[in-house]
């Protein structure tokens, strides 16, 4: 090290060539790996789509846009997103509604199926939360509280009930242990639920599938 | 100071001025994200390749550095290995990476990677700083595992998420918990403690016997 003091333009220039580097570094690891991370994001929303809405086979993303719900591939910002679930013939089977809302811990974000037709749940899949270990995040680690979202029905809305009490078929049980996570989980599908209602087309009328989206990419 | 060479550098870091035991540094790190074996690693492994690559900078540039600012040198340095890791894990295990969330950019302010670039790299060559920067890495991983792992096994009845005791295994859940951090290093802790009392009680002893035979 040098022992007389260095002047402080050698002080500002180090500091600036570091950042400099620095800087060329960070764009190139992110340049480099954004196609990745964007890639597998858009797997993973495709599977959950896929679990919660059992027998689709292809999806398309529904924005809901200056009152209507259309199909489209690009979102501007705050404009509300579903998806649209449809087999192999295109036929419409029904939509992936996403929800968040607060858990015990932190924000719980969700997927679930819901048929219009049918006016059912037909599945949920939590997709981030950070909910206790061992306890909490039982909402999607036990099946057996996840299973209950099959075919659950949402009329007027879910009711979480004490575990081995639920008798109608809108109510579910609570997991011991677990009962604010298990009640957020069913708060938010209830309000993802009575925002869209107001939303989606009338059964019958949902957006056709586009062939140029929903393909396997 | 006698002479170092590179493998008693990297010995050093693993056992006996291991950074978690001995030194008890980077308790951020160690106390949130061992709630599993798996997370211990991966942040063990992001840990010991930050160090590692900034170790190398560091006493590379060692003579060009201005101390004046040495410490924001090394943040840089350090700062831009961890985004490096953190982008690399988000883009080959997401899983991985959501789990460890937060922690991952504050490998950052992980108060033993800053320390060994003032106290080592910045005063040594390039060979004996990687290997002393290995040893410490090495010695965090290894400390961040047997945590993890002991957690993983006690709160969870399984290692790398495979169960071990089969279902009727009721597990203690504290352990995965933040307060079952404290507990086992508490007790791993006082395990190290003990043992390094007993060596000087028995060298003490040893020098005793030699001096009365003499």
């Amino acid at each position: 090290m040098n022992t007389k003091a260095p002047g402080s333009m050698r002080l500002v220039l180090t500091l600036a060539i570091a950042g400099l580097l620095s800087g060329v570094a960070i764009i190139g690891i992110y340049e480099s790996t954004l196609p990745t991370i964007t890639a597998n994001k858009a797997r993973e929303l495709r599977e959950a789509v896929f679990k919660v809405l059992p027998g689709v086979s292809r999806m398309q993303q529904l924005v809901y846009r200056n009152g209507e719900l259309i199909a489209s591939e690009e979102t501007a910002k705050d404009e509300p997103v579903v998806y649209g679930g449809y087999d192999e013939r295109g036929e419409f089977l029904g939509y992936a509604i996403p929800g968040a809302g607060p858990g015990f811990q932190d924000t719980i974000g969700l997927l679930f199926g819901f048929t219009p037709e049918r006016q059912l749940v037909l599945g949920m899949e939590v997709l981030e939360s950070r909910e206790t270990p061992g306890l909490g995040d039982k909402i999607y680690k036990d099946e057996e509280f996840v299973g209950s979202f099959n075919e659950l029905s949402i009329q007027p809305e879910i009711v979480a009930v004490k575990k081995g009490t639920s008798s109608r078929p809108n109510e579910i049980d609570a997991i011991t242990g677990a009962t604010i996570s298990s009640k957020a989980v069913v708060r938010i599908i209830n309000e993802a639920h009575a925002d869209w209602l107001q939303r989606l087309p009338p059964p019958g009328s949902e957006p056709t599938l586009r062939d140029s989206t929903g393909d396997d990419t | 100071m006698k002479k170092s060479d590179s493998y008693e550098e990297f010995i050093k870091g693993i056992w006996r001025d291991n950074p978690v035991f001995v030194q008890v540094l980077g308790m951020c790190p160690m106390l949130a994200v061992t709630n599993s074996a798996i997370n211990a690693i991966a942040m063990g492994m992001a840990t010991f390749f930050v160090l590692v690559g900034s170790s190398f900078l560091v006493s590379s540039f060692r003579h060009w550095i201005p101390k004046q600012v040495r410490i924001s040198c090394f943040i840089i340095i350090i700062a831009t290995f961890v985004t490096v890791a953190d982008y690399t894990l988000l883009a080959l295990v997401p899983k991985v990476h959501k789990e460890l969330g937060a922690f991952i950019p504050l490998i950052v302010a992980n108060c033993m990677i800053l320390g060994r670039q003032e106290a080592f790299s910045s005063r040594y060559p390039v060979r004996l700083a990687v290997m002393d920067a290995m040893g410490m890495a090495g010695g965090f991983l290894l400390a961040m595992f047997s945590l993890g792992a002991i957690r993983e096994i006690l709160g969870d009845g399984a290692l790398f998420g495979i169960s071990l005791f089969g279902e009727n295994f009721e597990p203690w859940i504290i352990m995965i918990l933040p307060p079952g951090g404290f507990l086992t290093l508490g007790v791993i802790l006082l395990f190290f403690n003990w043992f390094k009392f007993k060596k000087d009680e028995f060298l003490a002893e040893v020098a005793e016997a030699e001096r009365s035979s003499r």
